[in-house]
């Protein structure tokens, strides 16, 4: 249950990025999560408005985006998906795999609410 | 770390970042900004402040792993054990997490090793900041080695870099031989799997030593196996030690080497990212 501590960090971070582009408020949060990178999404999602609650961003959405587990095999170079618990190869079976994608935890853009005359500037 | 480099940039999300520009404007007008950072980034900055502080003095700093009771610090307590009849003297010191007591830092203290106990109240794990803050009351002067043992948990404790060097994580052997596939995030993280309570494995007949190992390789994880007892474990009968002790050695030679040519060793979990950067960079 680490997930309202990831939370509190992502709102950290929104927040300053909010203040540098002088915005009015965060109205959306878009963040990558992967199936190895030890976070779940629906806990996160339910853990976001508690630590948003007085941020300038208690008004945002937070939307998860989840990629799949990708691995490329060190012996014979084939790429696939592969489940959370098996990163094996599925061309010749060998467990000597690099991860590609799927350990990522990512605060990827955020969407801001800027005042008229500074969205004219 | 990773925020300025692109190293996080994954062949999965790649397309998604190259679809829109830095200050992409919105259907509904509002500006979208790329961040591109770990969700991690401030725990990940103290991270690395709290690695230049085990660096500048050359201490490796290993965070021990588990779920409650499979024997850290019991593993802890032998090792004190076996390095005091050890030819190579190996100075250590301890960083406890749990929930509430110092029961655990007691057990150490009385083996006349300095230990500092966090209580994280109802945290279930430790971060790099409550770490920095341990740090502030340890010296690590004249240290070889300093154990940071995790809140007990299998979940967790793998997310956050606490600024250390390696991951080692005990499994004992009352606990299955499915935890691997049941905790991949985890295992896959550790530099070293111990198998603890081995003497158990006689009067065991549903741990499969083997199917435990292949678990473990199912992460893609190279990591060694070993088998230890640290209460069975003695000067006169070797249950393990022998082999952890030496793994120690051998990863504070390794450790050392890095330092002199100028680089840090980074916890197992961070090393993907890493190659990804060395990838990008040629």
């Amino acid at each position: 249950m680490h997930e309202l501590s990831v939370c509190q960090s992502i709102i950290t971070q929104v927040t300053q990025i909010a203040h540098e582009n002088d915005a009015l408020a965060v109205t959306k949060v878009i963040v990558q999560i992967g199936p190895l990178s030890g976070i779940e999404a629906p806990l996160l999602e339910h853990a976001f408005p508690i630590a948003s609650a007085g941020s300038i961003a208690q008004d945002a959405v937070l939307e998860t985006q989840t990629l799949a587990i990708r691995v490329r095999c060190n012996i014979c170079g084939n790429e696939n998906e592969a489940p959370v618990n098996k990163l094996l190869c599925s061309a010749c079976g060998s467990w000597q795999t690099s991860l590609l994608s799927g350990d990522e935890m990512l605060l990827k853009s955020i969407e801001l609410e800027k005042s008229e005359e500074q969205a004219h500037v | 770390m990773c925020d300025t480099c692109g190293c996080n940039v994954t062949d999965a999300n790649r397309n998604l970042i190259e679809a829109g520009g830095k200050h992409a404007k919105t259907e509904a007008g509002n500006e979208a900004v790329e961040v591109l950072q770990n969700l991690l980034h401030e725990n990940n900055h103290r991270a690395a402040h709290n690695r230049e502080h085990f660096d500048k003095h050359q201490v490796l700093a290993i965070n021990l792993m588990s779920s409650p009771g499979s024997g850290k610090t019991a593993l802890l307590e032998a090792t004190i054990d076996a390095l005091k009849n050890s030819s190579e003297a190996l100075s250590i010191a301890v960083i406890e997490g749990d929930l509430e007591t110092e029961n655990d830092a007691q057990r150490i203290r009385d083996k006349h090793i300095p230990a500092i106990q966090i209580t994280t109240g109802s945290a279930c794990h430790l971060d790099a900041y409550i770490v920095h803050d341990a740090l502030h009351e340890l010296s690590l002067e004249g240290l070889d080695i300093v154990f940071i043992e995790n809140v007990g948990n299998l979940v967790c404790p793998a997310s956050f870099d606490l600024g250390h060097h390696l991951n080692v994580t005990l499994l004992s052997v009352t606990e299955g031989d499915d935890k691997p596939a049941k905790y991949p995030v985890m295992f896959r993280a550790s530099n070293l799997i111990l198998l603890t309570k081995s003497d158990l494995l006689a009067v065991l007949d549903d741990f499969d030593v083997t199917k435990a190992e292949e678990n473990i390789r199912n992460l893609a994880n190279p990591a060694p196996v070993f088998q230890l007892s640290a209460r069975k474990n003695s000067v006169l009968e070797d249950h393990g030690m022998e082999a952890w002790i030496n793994w120690l050695k051998q990863q504070i030679q390794h450790y050392k080497s890095h330092l002199e040519s100028g680089e840090t060793v980074l916890p197992k979990i961070q090393t993907e990212g890493q190659t990804l950067h060395e990838a990008r960079v040629v």
